[in-house]
Parts: C-alpha cells; structure tokens; sequence
C-alpha cells in the first residue's frame, strides 16, 4: 500500500485518536452534542494538525531537543490564535457554539502526541498525510458521536428533525453533560465486547502516555506502587 | 459584594462544575482517580495551581495584554505563562517544602497540560473579572475538580469489590460513574442563583 495511503487509514481506523488512542477526551465529551459541532470541532482540530506537523516537520532539526516541548506549544498555541480569529470572522455561529474549547485545542493531547510522537521523527509530506489522517479520524469519530447524541437527545440529525416528537420520544439526558459521559461508556463497552483494543482500560489505570510531561508522573506513580 | 464573590464560588464549584459540565480536565480525572488519597492529592495540587495561574493572567492581562491591545494573543501568553509557572512551582517547593513537595510532587507536571488550569484564565477573561473575582473564581472551579475526583475515586474504590459484567470493566464503568454524578450534579442547576 502506498504509504501516504497507510498514513490515513492509519489514522482513520487503526489508530483512530478519539476511539483507539483516547486522545483529546476533553472536546470529544464536551462540544458532541449535536453532529455539526463535532464537524466543526474535527476540521478546526484538523487545520491546526496539518500545520502544526508541517511545521514541526520542517524544523525537527532546528529545535534543540531539551526546549522542543516549549517550542512546540508555541507552534501550535500560534495556529490555534489563526484558527479562532479567522472562525469569529467567518463562521461567527460555530464559533460561539463551540467558545472556550476552540482556544483550548492548544492543549489537545493529539497534536502534541503527534508531534512527540510522529511529526518530529519523518519528512514533512509523511507528517502532513498523519495530520489528515488523524485529523479526519477525530472529524469522523466526533460527528458520529454527535449525530448519536443529537439523534437521541431530540430526533434531530445535523439540526433536521428526522423522527417527530410523536413517533419518538427524546431523550433529552443525551443532549446534555451526562450524555457525553453515557454515550463514551457505551461505545467503550462495545468496542470491549468485540475485543477491540484500545487504550481507554490504560488511561482509567493512570497511565495513557497521552501527553509528553505525564510520563514522569506514571513514572513516579509506578515506583510508588510497586514499593506499596 | 462579599455575596457575589460566595455567589462565584458556589457556581463554579457546584452548578457549572468544571468536569461533570465543562469537561475539562477530563485526562487527569480519569486518570488519576484509583485511589482517593492520590485524587486528594492531585486535588490539592490543582486548587494550589489554578488559584495562582488565575491571579497571575488576571495581572498579566490587565497590566500587559489589554494596554498594548494584544489580547488576542492571551491564548498563546497563558499557555506559556500556566507552564513555566507550574515549573517555578515546582522548583520553589522542592527548596522551601519538602514535605508539600512530597506530596504533591509528581502530580504538579500533569497540571501543565491540564485544560482546566488554561480553560479557567480564559473564561475569566471573557466573563471580564476583576483580580479578586478571577482569584475566588479559579479556587472555586478547583474546589469543584477536587470534589469531583475524590467523589469519583469513593466510588471506584467500591467499584473494585464488586463484579461488573466483562465488557463494561476498565473504562465504561468508570465512565457511567461519572455520568451517573453529572446527573446528580445537575440538580445543582436548579439553585436560583
């Protein structure tokens, strides 16, 4: 298989951030609660992926290996501000809708996990092909999730109403916060059930690797228990 | 004024809890709520980080930001400002309190990443708090944090005796925990505040 091919199914099905990895678990519960805030969650996150790996890419031999986190959280801190002012100006709905969590993709686990991870170890075209890849694996994971949310909440699919109130009655608990927390159970408990691995049973144990600087803290952690 | 700075607290701990509603700092919640003396700690740990980040970008964007007309370049200044200062945190501790160190120690570099720490300097901003409001602000939602977490590690800790159905062990359970605690949490929605 061609290996800018590999890259997105990779990122889509494989290593799916949202369903396989668990990464950025803060946006998947919070802005799911209908399908186009999860699409526009997923592209806003996909934009500042692909840039962010490019970037990250092209000066992975620039960048001093002892201030690369700094360094990156900068990159990608920047992108995020292009983002949000180029979302208020043209998508102003969206951007209210989605509010806080749009400059909080800064401290998304996924792209500074691609980064450590991926980004800064390959050439730029690989690292622009796993930004797509993973980017459009969160865009699909969270408008799935949301259109179950929406669905459920209030018969509703991308804001039309498909059963009426007659024929289905809401659950409107899906629209709202518990919803989210339900709705991950679920789609965990099946994917447990098909023996599908994936890291959400390691993030509920301390350990998810999911972001650079916890590493020390499971470290630490597992020292300690294994004295205990 | 002493009643809307008590008003403050009571809607960021309770009604707008910042797991069980916002959903930030969801990582570490789950992550770090196997035993209740670790969420205590990690509790702690958050409610010392989040008070003092939000003073600083509270000072920061007021004597900084908003005189040169660069605010909107605060997601980028926080970000910065929330790391090093969990480092200087860090640092400060390890020479004046070793026993505090002890104790919170490891759990100060998961904060950095923490999205509550960044998410409550923001949403001050835009709810435009003073420094006091944003300092009583940033305790509250930490106070909030540390209720969740310890309250969910009281249940996981339980949830360890019992048997749970082979599919939903690991993850779901923790995570129909939680929702079953934002449903209660919702009850505080119906405070006339």
């Amino acid at each position: 298989m061609n290996q800018y091919v590999e890259r997105i199914y990779n990122g889509i099905v494989k290593e799916n951030p949202c369903i396989i990895l668990m990464l950025g678990m803060c946006p998947t519960l919070a802005v799911t609660t209908s399908a186009i805030n999860g699409v526009g969650m997923g592209l806003s996150t996909l934009a500042v992926l692909i840039f962010s790996n490019l970037i990250i890419s092209i000066m992975r031999n620039v960048i001093p290996d002892q201030v690369r986190l700094p360094a990156y959280i900068v990159i990608v801190a920047s992108l995020v501000t292009i983002v949000d002012l180029i979302m208020q100006a043209y998508v102003p709905g969206l951007y209210s809708a989605l509010g806080i969590y749009i400059p909080l993709i800064v401290v998304n686990c996924i792209i500074l996990g691609r980064a450590e991870a991926y980004a800064n170890k390959v050439t730029p075209d690989l690292a622009v092909f796993d930004g797509i890849g993973m980017g459009l694996g969160f865009t699909i994971a969270l408008t799935v999730i949301g259109l179950a949310r929406e669905f459920l909440g209030s018969g509703k699919a991308f804001g039309v109403q498909v059963l009426s109130e007659e024929v289905f009655t809401p659950i409107a608990i899906f629209g709202q916060a518990p919803g989210a927390f339900l709705i991950m159970a679920i789609l965990i408990a099946i994917l447990n059930g098909a023996s599908i691995s994936t890291a959400a049973n390691d993030k509920v144990n301390g350990c998810d690797g999911c972001c650079a600087t916890c590493a020390k803290t499971c470290d630490a952690q597992g020292k300690e228990e294994t004295k205990a | 004024m002493n009643t809307s700075l008590i008003l403050i607290i009571i809607t960021t701990a309770l009604v707008n809890n910042v797991v069980l509603s916002q959903f930030l700092g969801i990582c570490s919640f789950l992550g770090v709520s196997k035993q209740i003396k670790a969420s205590a700690s990690l509790g702690a740990a958050v409610i010392f980080v989040i008070t003092i980040s939000s003073a600083v970008a509270n000072l920061l964007y007021t004597f900084l930001l908003e005189p040169l007309h660069l605010d909107y370049l605060n997601t980028i200044v926080f970000i910065l400002v929330i790391a090093t200062l969990v480092q200087m945190v860090e640092m400060f501790l390890k020479k004046t309190s070793p026993a505090i160190y002890k104790a919170l120690g490891i759990y100060l570099p998961l904060i950095t990443t923490n999205c509550a720490v960044l998410g409550v300097a923001l949403t001050n901003v835009q709810d435009g708090y003073g420094f006091v409001e944003s300092v009583v602000a940033g305790f509250g939602t930490a106070v909030g944090y540390t209720i969740a977490i310890i309250l969910l590690a009281g249940i996981r800790e339980r949830i360890d005796e019992s048997s749970v159905p082979a599919p939903f062990r690991g993850a779901p359970v923790v995570l129909l925990s939680a929702a079953l605690m934002a449903i209660a949490f919702m009850g505080f929605g119906s405070l006339a505040l």
